[in-house]
């Protein structure tokens, strides 16, 4: 837990656009130790994706990088695991053959078929899949989906494990319970984690550190929150727990004080009347388009 | 009748519910009625039309010529085992007389009957579709891969999509005469001129269509790919494909139907002894049967394409990854 594993050194990201640059992130500082859980929150499109991507080699920071290991990274690798917010899953092929898919490229020729195989079951039972090894995603359900792309993710034996809001678009019972995998699993395999979320509560309960951003354009890390609640975590203990509550909050200003973030409910309108009718019974991407 | 049994379970087990009812109603007397009316529009029709061979034939005159173009066919196959037979006996004889006897074996020179131009046609269809298909498929999922390719290629292909069947052949006529000389020719001219015209016009839907799904896989897919640093090939082969299929088949069977349209007019110009040939010839030869039998073989191109199209349906729900997944 003390020694540096992954720094991301003053990065920024511009992405082109027929106005020009649009600068999304701007000066993103953060070192990461060895085996430590990172969540990453703020609000919609404040760049916490972009921050994963760059991370995940998916994009390629303007400025600053990335450093893993004391090496700058730029492009996807096998020790850098992603777990995607809608499980993306092949959806043609199994649970078994999904996480196969990861696991071939990693270990060609460093492992036998049978050791292939049976590293591939062990994996599927680290996420409690074991039943439905040989169903494919549209047999499954949501939660299910999710446990697979993480089996995928942890079966290439990353050194971090990038996780854009996992449990996202998952019912509320789904997602406690692979919260509480999650951190079984983490504290089983000590895998470095940074994870994307919106819910506060997940992110108390996981993190070691919560890093908190600033909304965009030019989006950065505003503050860092260290969690120092004690291992392993119950839920249902820290339900009532003072200190739990004191992180909680600590977020939750952060986000709806600090950061609040302005959406226009109404827009820009021409001066008559009539058409504002109109508007409030569209969504607002469509009202975009009408001003 | 097991086909009708396996749709309408009622019709075997005596009892009809008022669903069953409707669902016999849409699948089994309406295609009847829709039938029976063109029958009565043709007849009715035909007897109106008068050309220089006579009355334009209705339903009954063609199903009787579809008997005579039978007939002919067995008569002609008949001929063929006579022949057969008569040389045989006629070589035991002389070889028996004379152990060295110089024997003599002759192949039938066959006539050609309906069903063996169906054949022809059906051989030849498949050998242009086939071609166009291992050129196209790969070229599409290369231009659909790639953005600059696409650009590419895209103005060409859009050139050459819209050219007639009848505009190719004379090139291709003159290329393949050229170009294609032997003494003993394995395949005839006229069996590769039309081969090569159907495959020139039925590259194009196949190209684009495998193209437009390639290049619209999912971009989540596209990143899982990244990630887990699959080889290209494996890429291809376990993502590209696979979420391409349907727009593949898509463009295969728009191909197809192209396919068989187009070689029926090569083969009336090529002179490709298939169904496009027999339609010519009998226009050509303007008996009284004429009219009778170009309907027949109308009607036999018009079948044979529905039947290719749903072969084709049938290959797509085979190879297709989701058996749940409509296919029309």
């Amino acid at each position: 837990m003390s020694q540096l594993h992954l720094e991301l050194s003053s990065v920024g990201i511009d992405f082109p656009t027929p106005k020009g640059p649009f600068s999304a992130l701007h000066d993103v500082n953060l070192k990461i130790m060895q085996g430590e859980f990172v969540s990453l929150i703020g609000h919609s499109g404040c760049g916490k994706s972009t921050v994963l991507n760059i991370v995940a080699g998916l994009y390629q920071a303007t400025l600053g990088g990335v450093i893993l290991n004391g090496r700058e990274v730029n492009e996807p690798g096998p020790e850098r695991a992603v777990v995607f917010q809608n499980h993306s899953l092949l959806p043609w092929l199994t649970a078994y053959q999904n996480v196969e898919l990861g696991v071939k490229p990693v270990f060609k020729g460093k492992k036998t078929k049978a050791e292939m195989r049976e590293w591939i079951e062990h994996n599927l039972e680290l996420v409690h899949m074991t039943h439905a090894l040989h169903k494919r995603p549209d047999e499954l359900s949501g939660g299910m989906k999710q446990r697979v792309g993480i089996a995928r993710a942890l079966a290439m034996q990353p050194e971090v494990l990038l996780m854009d809001e996992p449990f996202g678009a998952l019912d509320a019972l789904t997602r406690a319970h692979l919260q509480d995998s999650l951190m079984e699993i983490q504290n089983t395999l000590g895998n470095t984690v940074i994870m994307i979320t919106h819910d506060v509560d997940e992110a108390v309960l996981l993190s070691d550190r919560i890093v908190m951003m600033t909304n965009g354009p030019a989006a950065t890390v505003g503050e860092i929150l260290d969690v120092k609640l004690a291992r392993p975590r119950n839920r249902l203990a820290l339900a009532d727990d003072t200190e739990y509550n004191g992180y909680r909050g600590a977020v939750l200003r952060f986000l709806y004080e600090k950061q609040k973030k302005v959406e226009p409910i109404t827009v820009k309108r021409t001066e008559k009347p009539a058409e504002q009718f109109a508007v409030e019974n569209t969504s607002i991407t469509e009202s975009k388009q009408v001003a | 009748m097991s086909v009708l049994s396996s749709k309408f379970p009622a019709l075997t087990m005596g009892k009809i519910s008022p669903e069953k009812i409707r669902d016999l109603m849409l699948g089994v007397i309406m295609p009847m009625v829709g039938l029976v009316f063109f029958l009565i529009f043709w007849q009715v029709g035909a007897q109106n039309i008068k050309t220089s061979l006579g009355t334009f034939p209705g339903p009954k005159e063609v199903l009787a010529q579809w008997s005579n173009l039978v007939d002919e066919h067995k008569t002609e196959r008949k001929r063929e085992a006579d022949f057969y037979t008569h040389q045989t006996t006629r070589n035991a004889e002389a070889l028996a007389q004379d152990p060295a006897a110089e024997i003599k074996v002759r192949k039938f020179s066959r006539h050609p009957t309906f069903f063996d131009k169906i054949k022809t046609s059906l051989i030849t269809v498949l050998c242009g579709f086939f071609l166009a298909s291992i050129i196209a498929i790969p070229m599409g999922i290369f231009i659909g891969l790639n953005q600059s390719l696409y650009r590419a290629f895209n103005p060409i292909i859009q050139i050459f999509k819209p050219i007639s069947p009848l505009a190719w052949l004379p090139l291709v006529t003159l290329a393949v005469s050229s170009a294609y000389q032997s003494e003993s020719p394995l395949f005839a001219k006229s069996f590769i001129i039309s081969v090569i015209t159907v495959m020139l016009c039925s590259l194009w839907p196949t190209m684009i269509n495998t193209a437009v799904g390639v290049a619209g896989v999912s971009k989540d897919l596209i990143n899982v790919s990244r990630v887990l640093r699959l080889s290209w090939f494996t890429h291809v082969r376990k993502i590209v494909l696979p979420s391409s299929i349907p727009m593949m088949f898509t463009g295969l069977r728009l191909s197809l139907g192209i396919a068989w349209m187009v070689l029926i007019a090569a083969e009336m110009l090529a002179q490709n002894p298939g169904l496009g040939k027999f339609v010519w010839d009998e226009f050509q030869n303007g008996s009284s049967d004429s009219l009778g039998r170009i309907c027949v073989a109308v009607l036999t191109i018009g079948i044979i394409g529905f039947m290719l199209d749903r072969t084709l349906l049938a290959v797509q729900s085979w190879a297709n990854w989701d058996k749940s997944a409509i296919v029309r």
